[in-house]
């Protein structure tokens, strides 16, 4: 099914270089507007890559790429303004205050600083830690200072690397939770993360990527499975394959193909589009042992008819 | 383009502020060259006078060195130099910003080094504006120049040596024309204050900066993007 609206992300076999190297070796990735992508993909997939291109630090050499309706290969600055990087460092300056830094970030992107004091707050960066200077923080604290700043800008694409980096466990909700709400205000989110299990909960889609190409496209479907509390359940591997992560929100997501999670009560098990290059066109399912006759299925071959389905984001185009 | 330059020099220059690093090592190192300088010439006081406005251009030289540096290391932190490039700011006007920055440290700087200099080196001020409007002139070609050649080698892992040899050779103009104005303002030689030939010394300056802030604007984006 064609997507109602154009993409905010449409990369079309995007290839980017770093030095003489392909970052990018034919990336298609297609993200609809208010989804939360989640990247996935061992060390130098290309998940930071994608980032950088989308955010228009990597000049994508050939192919397109689309960000926010901005032909990127025409002008890589169009989008800077409407897009947030939360990237592997702080890019924050050890000598101003958390306040000088988050209000730096707000004004120089052109935003409004009337709420600025909310957004430290919900940060808990209020009172003391207001005027610290950056460099006397914890690597956690400026992370969240990098977030401040962030959820202060409010850009339209969020583009988030290894967010939970650095973060305690509050941090780490914390982080869910502004993502969750930046999605629910209509902002696109794009997650580069090698921590599935906290990330995937977000997550509309899971891409996989490796040697700088998607590889697979996971797409969850809400059905309610309807098994008791604690069950363990398992999705056959080969066809619709995965763990299946208990997740607080609800919702069990599938990852990885062939091994066992807890299904929490009355939740929707999430089934994975095979590998749009290898699979064919059908339907896949998923099961749970003791749970009701399965109801999960999906349009399998391509990534477009998952991108059809309720809470899918992504699409391989 | 003023409203990011003033945003990101505002942001330099409380960095400077909280860090002190002008004022903890650039001063007394600028201080350290002016009294070596004294040492090396000897104690006649003639000698040290008639040298005077060129030993003063040259520590000027040396810390525009350290001041750009000191600039554009604030940027070259992991993630710093994205957070620029990200923020959406005009890059003319991270340029300008910076480039305002690192003037108007210097033309403290300047004004403890001239200060110095008539001290240590027993010089006397014979037209004020000449000095001042030499200064200030030398200084935005320098700040400019420095800036933008701390940009393009921000990226590169030799940056503290490749920038002083990029930067030091090409502020040769300003090395000259301002020791020759600041001769004429100090009465030293056969250039006394309002002789012939100051004008034209102070339109190498002027030609110098405008060319340097007018290059910094149009190439500093293609820079930014490029190191």
């Amino acid at each position: 099914m064609v997507p109602a609206m154009p993409p905010v992300v449409h990369l079309r076999n995007a290839v980017a270089l770093t030095g003489r190297f392909p970052a990018l070796a034919g990336v298609d990735l297609a993200v609809e507007q208010g989804s939360v992508v989640v990247l996935e993909g061992s060390n130098g997939a290309g998940k930071t890559s994608v980032l950088r291109a989308c955010a228009g630090l990597l000049a994508v050499t050939s192919g397109a790429i689309e960000v926010l309706g901005c032909d990127l290969r025409v002008d890589r600055t169009a989008v800077r303004r409407r897009v947030g990087m939360l990237g592997h460092a702080a890019a924050l300056y050890d000598d101003l205050t958390v306040v000088e830094s988050v209000r730096f970030a707000v004004r120089a992107a052109g935003g409004d600083l009337a709420g600025l004091d909310a957004v430290l707050e919900r940060l808990e960066l209020s009172g003391r830690l207001r005027r610290t200077a950056v460099g006397r923080l914890s690597a956690g604290q400026r992370r969240r200072v990098d977030l401040a700043a962030l959820v202060a800008r409010r850009p339209e694409l969020w583009l988030l690397d290894e967010p939970h980096a650095s973060l305690d466990a509050a941090g780490r909700d914390l982080v869910d939770a502004v993502v969750r709400d930046a999605a629910a205000g209509g902002a696109t989110v794009l997650v580069a993360s090698h921590e599935l299990q906290a990330v995937v909960p977000l997550a509309d889609q899971v891409v996989t990527l490796a040697g700088g190409r998607v590889v697979g496209c996971c797409s969850p479907i809400g059905v309610d499975v309807g098994v008791p509390a604690g069950a363990a359940g398992v999705v056959p591997p080969g066809v619709a394959g995965g763990e299946v992560v208990g997740v607080p929100a609800g919702v069990a997501r599938v990852v990885q193909a062939g091994s066992a999670g807890e299904v929490p009560a009355g939740v929707a098990v999430a089934v994975p589009v095979p590998d749009p290059v290898t699979s064919t066109t059908g339907a896949a399912a998923a099961t749970v042992p003791g749970a009701p006759a399965p109801t999960v299925t999906c349009e399998a071959g391509t990534c477009d008819g998952a991108s059809a389905l309720p809470g899918a984001g992504a699409h391989v185009a | 383009m003023l409203r990011d330059a003033m945003l990101v020099a505002g942001k330099d220059l409380r960095i400077e502020l909280r860090s002190r690093v002008v004022l903890h090592q650039v001063v007394p190192f600028a201080a350290l060259v002016l009294l070596l300088f004294a040492f090396a010439l000897g104690p006649d006081r003639k000698a040290l006078a008639a040298a005077a406005a060129g030993l003063f251009w040259v520590a000027v030289l040396f810390v525009t060195v350290l001041a750009v540096q000191r600039s554009a290391a604030l940027e070259s932190a992991p993630g710093a130099r994205d957070t620029l490039r990200l923020s959406g700011l005009d890059p003319a006007g991270v340029f300008l910003g910076k480039t305002v920055a690192v003037v108007l440290e210097l033309i403290v700087l300047e004004v403890l080094l001239g200060a110095g200099a008539v001290v240590l080196y027993g010089s006397t001020v014979h037209s004020y504006p000449e000095l001042v409007v030499s200064a200030v002139v030398g200084t935005v070609g320098l700040g400019a120049a420095g800036t933008l050649y701390g940009s393009l080698t921000a990226g590169l892992r030799v940056r503290e040596t490749l920038m002083p040899f990029l930067l030091l050779p090409v502020a040769a103009p300003v090395l000259l024309a301002g020791t020759r104005l600041w001769q004429a303002a100090l009465g030293i030689g056969s250039s006394g204050p309002g002789v012939t030939g100051s004008g034209s010394w102070l339109t190498v300056l002027a030609v110098f900066a405008v060319v340097y802030v007018g290059l910094g604007v149009l190439v500093f984006g293609p820079v930014q993007e490029a190191s």
